[in-house]
């Protein structure tokens, strides 16, 4: 029996309104590949959060222990000195600086004021080799691929004298080959003694690689699979992510007669704005009838907002290639205003970034999209701007003393519905909803669908996207499944269960 | 109501404090000097400037934080340009539109880089102020042009005689000037009684009362105060018209028009503004644009209070206005500011201005005091958004 080199104990972890991790019990040998699972927002990334110090010592409850002694980190130095290095998703590198001033930032060759570049290039060239990276440290970060600039993440975590690798989501942004190579990596390093934790969301790649397999659900551990102990293939991790009840936590729609068609996109197709030939959305059709909800499900990185964006007057995307129907008749939406116009809302799921203006008020908020609803000639009438936003307050139930509150002041739910307030204010037909109860708590959950069910009773067509799988199930008549920018089927809720559509989600990533 | 905290108005009324502690402050130490109504007087002509650029400055620091550089150097160039045109005694009028449209015309220039080209506002403004120095100079060839159209230095706050005549005449007081200031309090009492009631009967929310009754006393003291002080002295000086009448249309503009509520919209969150159907590129372009019309407008104060035309002026005016923002509690991020903040920065710099200047402060320790002045209203501004969250 190997030792145990880290084991995390009873750690509870909560936001305000949230409990992102109730009393989770992780542990992993030295010596192996420990994948972590689950759904998006099931907690892994918040426990490798607690666990590398990003969330310091004190604002979560439970004990840390690593090789033996109890650990408390402030910050992310104190956990890197221990040798555990996190490397995360979003690629942490300066594009404009060399592979080798990248591997060592904040943590330089040489004196305090005087950066031995020689050796600091060196250095950097040894570890490139054992990434097996073919590149000089000197070129630039920019000047590489996204598959090379990965292993210098790798390169410079070893650089760290890392101990405990913690890799997250690690192959998201990479193609097939380069994943692949990547993987092989991590067994070599297994083999010369490292340890690593692999956060995924493509269980191929878990099988591939894993020794143990943590299944994490609604913040909680729910199961260890060893797989020297036990078989296991894919469905078997499936079972334990999904394995829950769908019961009331969705209302019911009554009696919603779905009508035409309102909505259509064919062979839609749309490039990344700065990798101008790459494709983000791959030649995608859908359509959404009135009075029905349509939901898409996929991961994060899908091509799910990216699609939405660019119909939503071409807002996302460098090329965009497709027709667009409303109401049976093409258009072309050259913006957001032109859309607006046409009838659609586009409500994000960065509600923060890209929906409100947190430092105004409630009132302010509700009209921004439809100004001209409330004024004329370029004046604003300041009354009836009043009027609006109580109204929207009052329809969606929105918690707060006045609509003269700044909007950043109110919790998660609240500014979701401001925001839902001031799509809603633009009277649309069409109401696309990205992730519309991210980071909300269950009771702003169920009142969100109440909203969504009035807004299809009306006629209105919903297009929902979401990688909650009960959620997409239990709201849609009807559901698009998206992976790597392409649709890859369509079903009917009723057919639909969390299994058959997780296992439509690895069929595509097989059939490469 | 006894909502209201005493902490919340200190917050929400820092610098008008600030300024009453100013005001106490030089009182003592210039015996009373500094209230003297031709010092109350000179306050506002010399630093009529600061107002009129303040006001287009706050625009573009909506918009996020940008400001312009370059609108010290279009003051010179704007005001050169009408000098030169009566110095050869071309109509006054004509003269006066040229130095607007040519203030105008540079504000299109360089709002339609920034916006449109998204050149960075520091470099767009930065290359306008070196540009327009320059050009300033050729355009003076180096000299001093003096100005002798009477009809220009009355209108706009230069010379002896600009002053609203006095129609009701006693010898040393200027009953018109009083009874205007006493008209524009009673204007504002009925004002604020009429919204308030029109807003009662349509049941909203309504200040109370008490806060009410004394907002309303202590801005109608004041207002009644300095039009005492000013009918002490000759009067109305032209240059407070034009003062008032850019303050209340740039007032109205930022709280009432829907151009007003983009530019804050841009500066809280651009991208949430362009999500939602608006051209974020016209927001730039309109701040700019006033701005350009409001250094126009400086230009013509400046000359006509200088009676002449210098290739140095309007040096360092641009820092001024930002100044006068930053102090009145504008955001340095964008979003947040407005123009009773404006006010209050720019009157609070006019005073520290003159009241160093009566106690013969030497005008290198006044730069320095009005450094450590900016610094410390932008350090509040950083420490009171930081206790919000």
């Amino acid at each position: 029996m190997a030792k145990v080199l880290l084991e995390m104990k009873n750690i509870t972890k909560t936001f305000p309104g949230v409990k992102a991790l109730d009393n989770v019990n992780f542990q992993v040998e030295e010596g192996e590949i420990h994948a972590l699972v689950g759904e998006n927002g099931a907690g892994k990334s918040t426990l490798m959060n607690v666990l590398s110090g990003i969330y310091p010592y004190g604002t979560y409850e439970g004990d840390i222990i690593y090789n033996g002694e109890v650990c408390q980190f402030q910050t992310i130095k104190d956990s890197e000195k221990k040798g555990i290095v996190i490397i995360h998703q979003e690629l942490a590198l300066v594009p404009q600086m060399s592979i080798g001033e990248n591997m060592f930032l904040g943590n330089e060759r040489g004196k305090k004021n005087a950066i031995n570049w020689n050796e600091t290039y060196k250095e950097a060239d040894k570890y490139l080799k054992m990434v097996g990276l073919s590149e000089s440290s000197h070129v630039l970060i920019k000047d590489i691929g996204t598959g090379k600039q990965q292993l210098v993440e790798i390169a410079k975590a070893l650089a760290k004298n890392a101990k405990l690798l913690i890799l997250d989501e690690p192959t998201s942004s990479l193609n097939e080959t380069d994943s692949r190579a990547l993987l092989d990596l991590m067994l070599e390093f297994k083999k010369q003694g490292m340890t690593m934790i692999i956060i995924t969301h493509k269980l191929n790649e878990v099988v591939y690689v894993a020794d143990k397999i943590t299944v994490v659900r609604d913040g909680a551990t729910i199961e260890t699979l060893d797989k020297h102990t036990t078989e296991i293939d894919e469905a078997r991790i499936i079972k334990g992510m999904v394995g829950r009840e769908i019961t009331d936590r969705f209302p019911k729609r009554e009696n919603v007669a779905i009508g035409d068609i309102n909505m259509e996109v064919d062979n839609w197709t749309v490039y990344h704005p700065l990798y101008t030939e790459r494709k983000v959305v791959d030649n995608v059709s859908l359509n959404v009838r009135k009075g029905e909800v349509v939901g898409i499900y996929g991961l994060m990185g899908a091509g799910r907002t990216e699609l939405a964006m660019s119909i939503f007057g071409r807002s996302y995307g460098s090329e965009i290639q497709g027709t667009l129907r409303i109401g049976g008749k093409e258009v072309t939406l050259k913006n957001p205003r032109e859309a607006i116009n046409a009838k659609i809302a586009y409500v994000t799921e960065d509600r923060k970034g890209n929906g409100l203006v947190l430092s105004n008020p409630i009132r302010v908020n509700t009209s921004l999209a439809n100004l001209s609803g409330v004024s004329s000639r370029g004046i604003i009438d300041m009354d009836k701007e009043y009027q609006v936003a109580v109204e929207y307050k009052e329809k969606l139930k929105t918690k707060t003393p006045s609509v003269e509150q700044n909007v950043g002041n109110l919790s998660g739910g609240n500014q979701q519905k401001v925001l839902l307030a001031k799509w809603m204010f633009t009277d649309p037909d069409v109401l696309i909803l990205d992730e519309p109860t991210r980071g909300i708590d269950v009771g702003a959950k169920y009142e969100i669908y109440c909203i969504i069910n009035d807004l299809v009773s009306m006629g209105k067509s919903v297009i929902m996207i979401s990688s909650e799988l009960p959620e997409v199930i239990g709201m849609s008549d009807r559901i698009y499944i998206m992976n790597e920018g392409k649709f890859m089927g369509e079903m009917k809720a009723s057919e639909a269960t969390q299994e058959n559509i997780m296992a439509c989600i690895i069929q595509s990533g097989k059939g490469e | 109501m006894k909502g209201i905290k005493l902490t919340d108005v200190l917050k929400k009324y820092t610098m008008v404090i600030a300024l009453i502690l100013v005001l106490i402050f030089f009182y003592i130490t210039t015996g009373g000097k500094i209230l003297y109504a031709q010092n109350i007087n000179n306050l506002i002509s010399q630093n009529a400037y600061v107002f009129v650029l303040a006001a287009g400055m706050l625009l573009c620091i909506l918009t996020g934080g940008n400001i312009d550089l370059a609108c010290g150097s279009v003051v010179c160039f704007a005001g050169g340009l009408g000098a030169v045109m009566l110095d050869r005694d071309m109509n006054v009028w004509f003269a006066v539109i040229a130095m607007l449209v040519c203030g105008t015309i540079i504000g299109i220039w360089q709002g339609f880089w920034i916006a449109y080209f998204k050149v960075p506002p520091f470099i767009a403004t930065l290359s306008g102020m070196y540009a327009f120095r320059g050009l300033s100079n050729v355009l003076l060839q180096g000299y001093t042009v003096g100005i002798r159209n009477t009809t220009f230095l009355n209108v706009f706050g230069g010379g002896a005689d600009c002053y609203i005549p006095d129609f009701m005449g006693s010898a040393n007081f200027n009953t018109t000037c009083m009874v205007i200031g006493i008209g524009i309090a009673a204007i504002y009492v009925i004002v604020v009684l009429r919204n308030r009631i029109s807003a009662k009967a349509n049941g909203y929310e309504v200040e109370a009362l008490p806060s009410v009754i004394v907002k309303s006393v202590i801005i109608c003291a004041v207002v009644i105060w300095l039009f005492y002080k000013l009918a002490n002295y000759k009067g109305i000086p032209t240059s407070l018209i034009w003062i008032a009448l850019v303050l209340l249309v740039y007032s109205y503009i930022t709280t009432k028009t829907t151009m007003g509520r983009y530019l804050y919209a841009v500066g809280g969150n651009e991208k949430a503004t362009v999500l939602s159907g608006i051209d974020s590129r016209k927001v730039y372009f309109f701040a700019y644009i006033n701005m350009g019309l409001m250094a126009g407008l400086g230009g013509i104060l400046t000359v006509a209070r200088a009676t002449q035309a210098q290739p140095t002026f309007g040096q360092g005016y641009e820092m001024d206005a930002i100044a006068a923002c930053f102090i009145g509690g504008a955001s340095a991020y964008g979003g947040e500011g407005n123009i009773f903040g404006v006010i209050i920065g720019a009157v609070l710099m006019g005073v520290i201005n003159q009241g160093m200047s009566i106690m013969g402060t030497d005008a290198n320790y006044q730069k320095v005091v009005k450094g450590l002045v900016l610094l410390f209203a932008i350090i509040f501004d950083v420490m009171s958004n930081k206790k919000k969250k």
